[in-house]
């Protein structure tokens, strides 16, 4: 067991599936020499050689391209969209190309590829360096869409979505790189699609996402002292989604509360709320609550972009609303 | 092959052997007898969706199909049909997958922009202009990664020029010195538009290529022999570790970009003039010329006609796909799960 930051797992995973497997290989901008922007990468060049941790020009429709053609071919690429607003300069290969290549061809191709990216507010870079993209991905048939909330989880799913037959997008929350936690020695492989309930109480169930499951645990802290006891799932991946782990929940608390990171319109929270209120309606005692970013573009003051995200203060008052 | 400033047509590569040019004449004609029977079905109503036909630019897919070995990748974009038989695919799938009949080359599911056929290295047609050239470098650097002998080919139309992935994908395929080979086929036209009135350069392609530290190619591409030559050169090229190039083939459709386009907009005089150099009865002349027996281009263009009448029957027997299709293979588990 090692204490890290969720930045320094982001490395120590890729690194253990290039050491597993010699058909890994890495790119993206400024991987290499500089170690990533965001210093998660570092030291994996000079580890795995210049061959298969490749620094790209500014080009992100060629980094997804090079990475879908060389999955199609017998690698298993691991690509770095530097932050996940970019994604809308690539949109079209990883929506029209990549999630649709194995459907098109009836099953000829399959594309065992991860695009990691950095992801979603709190690091005050206004609205073009800022958002939260995970339910752009979960609208494309075809995606995997992974986003760990710790270092081990970093590890482990990153080490499954390196694994899987499938496209994973893989989002990194940049407020959480800074944070720490344990990581279990030896090799460490996580399951897609399986939820975590990482605090249990009987009142409500409260479903978060990477930055978000900190704080809707502080959120739990604070309705404990008043005695409210709530479940806390920490979501993991939104394809596949855990309905299961979120359904048994909500069965026995009666009570959901999303709590996610995207603008209001079409955020995950919004699909996780339709598919319980089709299916597990007569198990709520009130109603569904969302908590999520006002559908506004993040602005870039830390006083204005604290007042946007969901905070644990919003996050209590959505609890107290679906209990009233 | 010709520099920017003199005549397509100039200088005559020399000439592929006698059973080179057989073979190229043979896939043409293929082509040729294949595209016209996919007219016919469209007026028929048994193709339906959209197709955009290869009628007039059999000699680039030809010179490139018959110089490719069987490890080579070929990528190219929803006017595929040539490029899809070049590599071998039978024809019978093909129209199955024009017409949405289980026997299709993807059942269906793809339809005539998509046939792809993974054991025939053919690795995609694909839809949106200019993506495919960022893929196709992909296939090269997985080459090069695993030491192996193989390179791709990457087709694309003039309108891929002015697209920013093309930029973006022959500057890496530069940079990287990939084994890669980018085929411009100028047709002139990018769908109603002529290329040359949105175009900052003469040629599109090849008055690029120094942009990216390549040679400047430019070929007639109605002319098979100079394909047939300008593809073997590239690729010997790309093979011998020399990196990638960049060809202009100027050729020129012969109906109009779609099939509900009857393609008026062009003068008459313009298509009077590229129709008098119509790659197949062209090279059919100069075959004959060369003292080819033509009683066997006979028996080429009949082998054709009939194969294209076999592999239509096979096509309307076949029965429309599995619904159960719908379902499958979004993902690798071969299903469409995305719950647990």
């Amino acid at each position: 067991m090692a204490e890290m930051t969720y930045r320094d797992a982001v490395a120590y995973g890729i690194a253990q599936e290039m050491a597993r497997d010699p058909s890994v290989v890495f790119l993206g901008e400024d991987i290499g020499s500089a170690g990533g922007v965001f210093k998660a990468t570092v030291g994996l060049q000079e580890r795995f050689g210049k061959g298969r941790v490749v620094d790209t020009p500014i080009s992100e429709q060629a980094i997804l391209g090079a990475a879908m053609g060389a999955a199609m071919t017998g690698l298993r690429p691991i690509a770095e969209i530097m932050f996940s607003d970019f994604f809308a300069v690539c949109w079209d290969i990883v929506a029209n190309e990549i999630a649709k290549a194995r459907y098109m061809t009836n099953g000829q191709v399959a594309l065992p590829l991860v695009i990691r990216s950095g992801n979603g507010g709190g690091a005050r870079f206004g609205a073009q360096h800022s958002q939260s993209v995970e339910n752009w991905a979960m609208a494309i048939p075809g995606l995997k869409v992974v986003a760990p909330s710790t270092p081990s989880d970093v590890v482990g799913l990153l080490a499954a979505a390196v694994r899987d037959p499938d496209p994973v997008l893989f989002f990194e929350q940049k407020s959480l790189y800074a944070t720490k936690g344990d990581v279990p020695d030896g090799e460490l492989v996580d399951e897609l699609g399986k939820a975590a309930v990482v605090r249990h109480g009987p009142a409500a169930t409260v479903v978060a996402l990477a930055a978000m499951v900190p704080r809707a645990l502080a959120a739990a802290d604070e309705l404990a002292r008043e005695g409210i006891e709530v479940t806390v799932i920490d979501l993991r991946s939104l394809v596949p989604l855990d309905v299961t782990t979120v359904a048994t929940s909500v069965a026995a608390t009666g009570h959901l509360v999303t709590v996610e990171e995207n603008p209001r319109l079409c955020g995950w929270g919004a699909e996780v709320a339709s598919i319980v209120a089709e299916e597990n309606l007569f198990d709520l005692d009130g109603p569904i609550v969302r908590v999520t970013t006002p559908h506004v573009p993040l602005p870039a003051a830390d006083a204005l972009e604290d007042a946007a995200l969901p905070n644990v203060a919003r996050i209590v008052e959505g609890v107290r609303r679906s209990l009233a | 092959m010709t520099s920017l400033s003199e005549s397509p047509a100039a200088p005559a590569p020399p000439a592929p052997s006698a059973d080179v040019r057989l073979r190229l004449y043979r896939s043409m004609v293929e082509m040729r007898a294949f595209e016209k029977r996919a007219y016919d079905l469209f007026l028929q109503g048994l193709v339906k969706g959209t197709s955009h036909l290869g009628l007039g630019q059999e000699a680039v897919a030809a010179g490139f199909g018959v110089a490719l070995r069987p490890e080579d990748y070929t990528f190219c974009t929803y006017r595929g049909h040539n490029h899809t038989l070049a590599r071998g695919v039978p024809m019978a799938p093909v129209m199955a997958e024009l017409m949405g009949r289980q026997l299709g080359l993807m059942a269906g599911k793809g339809g005539s922009m998509h046939l792809t056929s993974i054991p025939h290295r053919m690795m995609g047609s694909y839809a949106i202009v200019g993506a495919h050239l960022t893929i196709a470098n992909g296939a090269a650097w997985s080459s090069k990664l695993r030491g192996a002998p193989e390179v791709t080919v990457c087709f694309f139309g003039d309108g891929t020029t002015n697209i920013g992935a093309f930029h973006e994908a022959l500057n890496l395929a530069a940079v990287w010195q990939l084994p890669i080979v980018f085929v411009c086929e100028n047709n002139r036209w990018m769908e109603y538009t002529p290329i040359s009135s949105v175009t900052a350069v003469a040629h599109p392609a090849a008055g690029r290529a120094p942009a990216y530290g390549l040679d400047p190619i430019l070929i007639d591409g109605n002319d098979a022999d100079a394909t047939f030559a300008a593809a073997a050169s590239a690729l010997e090229r790309a093979r011998a570790g020399g990196g990638p190039s960049l060809i202009e083939a100027e050729t020129y459709r012969h109906g109009g970009h779609s099939r509900a386009d009857p393609g008026k907009y062009r003068p008459d005089d313009e298509v009077a003039a590229w129709l008098a150099r119509d790659p197949i009865p062209t090279y059919r002349a100069r075959l004959v010329a060369a003292g080819v027996d033509e009683g066997a281009l006979v028996r080429v263009e009949e082998a054709a006609q009939e194969a294209v009448d076999e592999a239509t029957e096979q096509a309307m027997a076949s029965p429309p796909p599995d619904l159960a299709l719908v379902h499958r293979d979004v993902f690798s588990d071969g299903g469409a799960t995305w719950r647990r």
